[in-house]
């Protein structure tokens, strides 16, 4: 099976990007290719590029506070057109939060604290689930 | 249990130290506190002379919220004040643009405003109370505004102390609050530099950063180095303005963290003042001592803070405040326990401001300057950081210095990679974290206090009020002191006068940084990793 693609991200305005860049190299160690775009992506840009890409997963980094809003405008881009790949969320996220992100139909959440094995594991199960579907 | 036998940046560390380990003519090396090399501090009687101030970062929501928290920390003993900025604010958008919206009051106060900033200090008399202002790419504007609203208090700019971050060229390295290309960046910046050194002699225009590259993974090594090598550059730039290296180095201040390898970490603050002292006098030909005499604050690190077992990080800050002490800290940030979830609750800030009450009252170690010197094992770290700093700080003088290094990629990638390298030897088991890999304990809830929450209805009233300020005042002498910053961008003339202006005529923080955005253009970074 070819592997796994996977479009990052840092939406919104917060430039910490240490988290990011390090499950970037974990995942490309595991076998995955990787695009990360870079900072203060907008949601039009994220999926645009997952499309371009042919992405099988999409996760972005936000460690400002701002996920639920951010992820409510990445949902509302991705139904707007018309893409199903699953979208992963970490940073800074309390636990309620995890759950409010989660129902409103985040695929994984990453709070902080997530072991990097447990990232790499999910996101690549994920990935391998778009493939078989 | 194994105990590893390097130090976090990977020096080898013997179980014994003897005088052999120490290099002959340490006392060459060391001077005394407050006189060249200034290796055991910048002041000769150190904390007996004056304690280090207690300045816990602070800041989220409008002004009110903002200035309210202020005054809980100072009414708490704490002894100045460290204004965090929003996103938008760093950012130089208003509250009521587009790209704002998610982001107004998160991570720190929203300010549009010169009324913002009046609103933030209300009842803090300015010329008496220190601020920090943790502030880059925008910082020419916050420092125009602040002028101002001191003005208004009746505060005189050469009573004026604090420090304004106004490290733009680490934004390019780590937490990436940039909005312009570096160069025209690196002008803004030494613009308040050369404004401050004329025309505000307590406060210090610039606070060099190796912090962020380091919370952003790197070792105490490259945080020496990349600090360092954004200090020539600053230095470079403004001597070859024309100003004598004299007239601005002793206004010159630095930021440092302080992690958990407690004599690593020590070491690298003593080895940080002989390294400037260096610098300054061997490069720049410096001729006051106070040109070479390196200040610094020490912000401790919140990426060694952990969110399973949060209590266990009041321990991790208690050790950190303490390596900033016997450290020679001018002043210090401890963080909150709970900063891996939330900006940290009423609760956590006040701990943090009490572990550095107790380590200045109850614990001695402030009653004599530079207590490790002398010891085998730190004089011997000591001069190890130092002359493992001074080959890297070779490599970025050979990359073309600290800005054309960013440009290529290289400080980024000593970041990146070290980040990988940590996180690899957290999740192996290699590089132990009480309560993350060796003494974990699944399922169990944290135990925190009451959490901070934001006030989702910040953004809409901040904006509206803005709003009603931008009516209200003169359009067209606003207009016309808009144009005249944007005059003074195009024709290289310093921009902080006429900035200073167009703050008191209610001038945006977002229309000024369009004006420069509009003359400099944006920067978009290239997604290295």
């Amino acid at each position: 099976m070819s592997p796994t693609r996977v479009v990052l991200a840092k939406p919104g305005l917060d430039g910490h990007d240490r988290g990011i860049k390090v499950v970037a190299m974990a995942l490309r160690d595991a076998g995955a290719e990787v695009v990360y775009l870079g900072l203060r992506r907008t949601p039009e840009e994220i999926w645009h590029a997952a499309v371009e890409e042919d992405a099988d997963v999409v996760g972005v980094s936000v460690l400002s506070g701002a996920h639920v809003a951010l992820a409510g405008e990445l949902l509302a881009e991705r139904a707007r057109v018309g893409a199903d790949t699953p979208l992963v969320v970490g940073g800074t996220v309390p636990a309620e939060d995890a759950d409010r992100l989660r129902a409103m139909g985040v695929e994984a959440v990453h709070p902080v604290g997530t072991s990097l094995p447990d990232v790499v594991a999910s996101v690549l199960s994920l990935g391998a689930r778009e493939r078989t579907a | 249990m194994t105990i590893a036998e390097t130090t976090d940046a990977g020096i080898p560390v013997a179980p014994v130290y003897e005088e052999a380990d120490v290099a002959p003519d340490l006392a060459e090396r060391l001077g005394s506190p407050g006189a060249p090399p200034f290796t055991r501090g910048p002041y000769p009687t150190m904390y007996r002379g004056q304690l280090w101030t207690m300045r816990q970062f602070a800041g989220f929501g409008s002004p009110e919220d903002a200035n309210a928290r202020f005054k809980f920390l100072l009414e708490r003993g704490q002894s100045a004040l460290s204004v965090a900025f929003d996103l938008p604010t760093q950012l130089g958008y208003d509250s009521s643009h587009p790209s704002a919206r998610a982001d107004v009051g998160r991570v720190g106060v929203a300010i549009d405003t010169v009324d913002d900033m009046v609103d933030l200090f209300d009842g803090i008399p300015l010329d008496e109370i220190s601020v920090n202002f943790t502030i880059n790419a925008t910082a020419p504007i916050i420092l125009a505004m602040y002028l101002v609203a001191a003005e208004r208090q009746g505060a005189a700019p050469a009573d004026l102390a604090g420090t304004l971050q106004n490290d733009i060229l680490k934004e390019f390295l780590a937490r990436k609050t940039f909005i312009y290309p570096p160069e025209p960046s690196l002008r803004l910046s030494c613009d308040v530099i050369e404004h401050a050194a004329g025309a505000l002699p307590r406060f210090n225009p610039i606070s060099i950063t190796g912090y962020h590259a380091r919370e952003a993974g790197c070792d105490a090594i490259q945080e020496l180095a990349l600090a360092m090598g954004n200090a020539i550059a600053y230095s470079d730039a403004l001597v070859a303005r024309g100003l004598a290296f004299d007239s601005f180095a002793p206004r010159l201040s630095f930021h440092f963290a302080t992690t958990m390898d407690l004599f690593e970490e020590v070491a690298k603050l003593r080895a940080a003042r002989r390294l400037w002292y260096r610098i300054a006098t061997e490069r720049f030909g410096a001729s006051k001592p106070p040109s070479g005499r390196l200040r610094f604050f020490s912000g401790n690190s919140g990426t060694t803070l952990t969110a399973q077992q949060p209590l266990n990080n009041v321990v991790r800050s208690t050790i950190q405040c303490l390596g900033a002490v016997l450290g020679g800290a001018q002043s210090i940030h401890v963080m909150g326990y709970d900063e891996a979830y939330e900006i940290p609750s009423e609760e956590a800030v006040t701990l943090s401001l009490r572990t550095q009450q107790i380590i200045a009252l109850e614990s001695g170690v402030a009653r004599t300057a530079d207590p490790l010197a002398g010891s085998y094992f730190v004089e011997a770290l000591t001069d190890e950081l130092e002359t493992r700093a001074r080959a890297l700080i070779d490599e970025l003088d050979a990359a073309g210095g600290a800005a054309a290094a960013i440009e290529a990629g290289i400080s980024q990638r000593w970041i990146a990679e070290s980040a990988y390298r940590l996180e690899r030897e957290v999740s192996n088991g290699e590089r132990p974290r009480v309560g993350v890999n060796v003494y974990a304990t699944d399922g169990d809830e944290p135990h925190l206090g009451e959490m901070f929450e934001a006030d989702p209805g910040v953004a809409g009233r901040h904006a509206a009020r803005t709003a009603e300020r931008v009516e209200a005042r003169d359009a067209l002498v606003c207009r016309a002191a808009i144009d005249a910053v944007s005059v003074a961008a195009q024709e290289g003339a310093n921009v902080m006068p006429p900035l200073i202006d167009a703050a008191r005529a209610g001038a945006t923080l977002g229309e000024l940084a369009d004006v420069f955005r509009s003359v400099f253009g944006e920067f978009r970074e290239p997604a290295l990793w």
